[in-house]
């Protein structure tokens, strides 16, 4: 889903670069407080998971692909505002190392795979922890659907910003763009559903929420 | 599992992924490409990037003749400068704290 150049309009990728910088900013700000030195490492090896699971487009439907984008499992992980960083740092490195992603869409990639992606990926998992029992299969079908919504409302915010930007009309885009992540979201749930249950298995201490007791059930 | 052994073992998978799987990715168009074609607007997408000197354009590393390998090849690095950078990146927003 990643923007190139000429898609978005100036005054759109200004306006959106602005929003991520913002919410970025705030993130920065958390993280000094809180970014504990044991997550640090952990920091890290979610950036370079999602960079990698990032390239394996698998196919989805006649001539379409998709790939995992990875905000759910950095905002389970680490929190949602630590999973914007992580987001935006990922997005940064593939726009200017690999030429993927437009610099000039760079801010509205941010905000909609990285603050869309996440911070609504979080919501839904918070949600649906609450009413979900306080299990291993609770915590993992929450992040399950969470991680399906993850494109999907990416994709809409996609949409909206093509639409503000005379690109193609809200209406005719919005169904397109989420109908086929939708699709794509049953491959990002899986892959966060496996990724979770592997790090339960093996360190289920860095999994926020997950006490070691409430795995055996 | 030791944190430290965690860690490596997850850089591991990571790397794993991108240089053994990246070769075996679907080069259909992902789904904005998809939508972009279908709704006649991918034309509207800037031939040529204003980010112009992108070292692996496209997750291929240049010089190497295989497309197999070059794509593997950005896998490797791509996945390795994310962790290091990442790294760095967390540890920078850690020094900040003693100082804000």
């Amino acid at each position: 889903m990643h923007l190139m150049d000429g898609l978005v309009s100036g005054p759109v990728a200004v306006a959106a670069f602005a929003g991520s910088a913002a919410v970025c900013a705030l993130a920065l700000s958390r993280a000094e407080k809180n970014l504990g030195e044991r997550q640090i490492p952990l920091l890290a090896v979610t950036a370079s998971f999602v960079f990698a699971a990032q390239m394996l487009n698998f196919p989805v439907a006649a001539g379409t692909s998709g790939h995992f984008m990875g905000a759910a499992l950095a905002a389970i992980l680490l929190g949602p505002l630590n999973g914007v960083l992580v987001m935006a740092l990922v997005l940064t490195i593939q726009c200017l190392a690999f030429g993927d992603g437009g610099i000039t869409a760079l801010g509205a990639n941010v905000l909609n795979m990285g603050v869309v992606g996440a911070m609504g990926a979080y919501g839904v998992f918070r949600g649906l922890r609450w009413v979900l029992s306080d299990t291993r299969g609770g915590f993992l079908g929450a992040a399950s659907v969470a991680s399906w919504t993850s494109p999907v409302l990416a994709s809409a915010a996609c949409a909206f910003e093509l639409s503000l930007s005379g690109t193609y009309p809200f209406f005719a885009t919005l169904p397109a763009m989420t109908g086929v992540h939708a699709v794509i979201g049953i491959g990002e749930a899986l892959i966060t559903c496996v990724t979770l249950s592997a790090v339960l298995a093996s360190r289920p201490d860095l999994v926020p929420g997950m006490m070691p007791a409430a795995q055996e059930a | 599992m030791k944190l430290g052994g965690f860690i490596v073992a997850a850089l591991a998978v990571s790397v794993l992924l991108a240089v053994f799987g990246s070769p075996f990715a679907s080069s259909s168009p992902d789904g904005l490409e998809k939508v972009a074609a279908d709704q006649g607007f991918l034309e509207k997408a800037s031939s040529a990037p204003a980010w112009s000197f992108a070292p692996a354009a496209d997750y291929a590393v240049p010089g190497v003749g295989s497309a197999g390998v070059s794509t593997a090849l950005a896998g490797l690095l791509g996945t390795l400068a994310t962790f290091g950078a990442a790294w760095g990146f967390a540890k920078w927003v850690g020094r900040r704290k003693g100082q804000s």
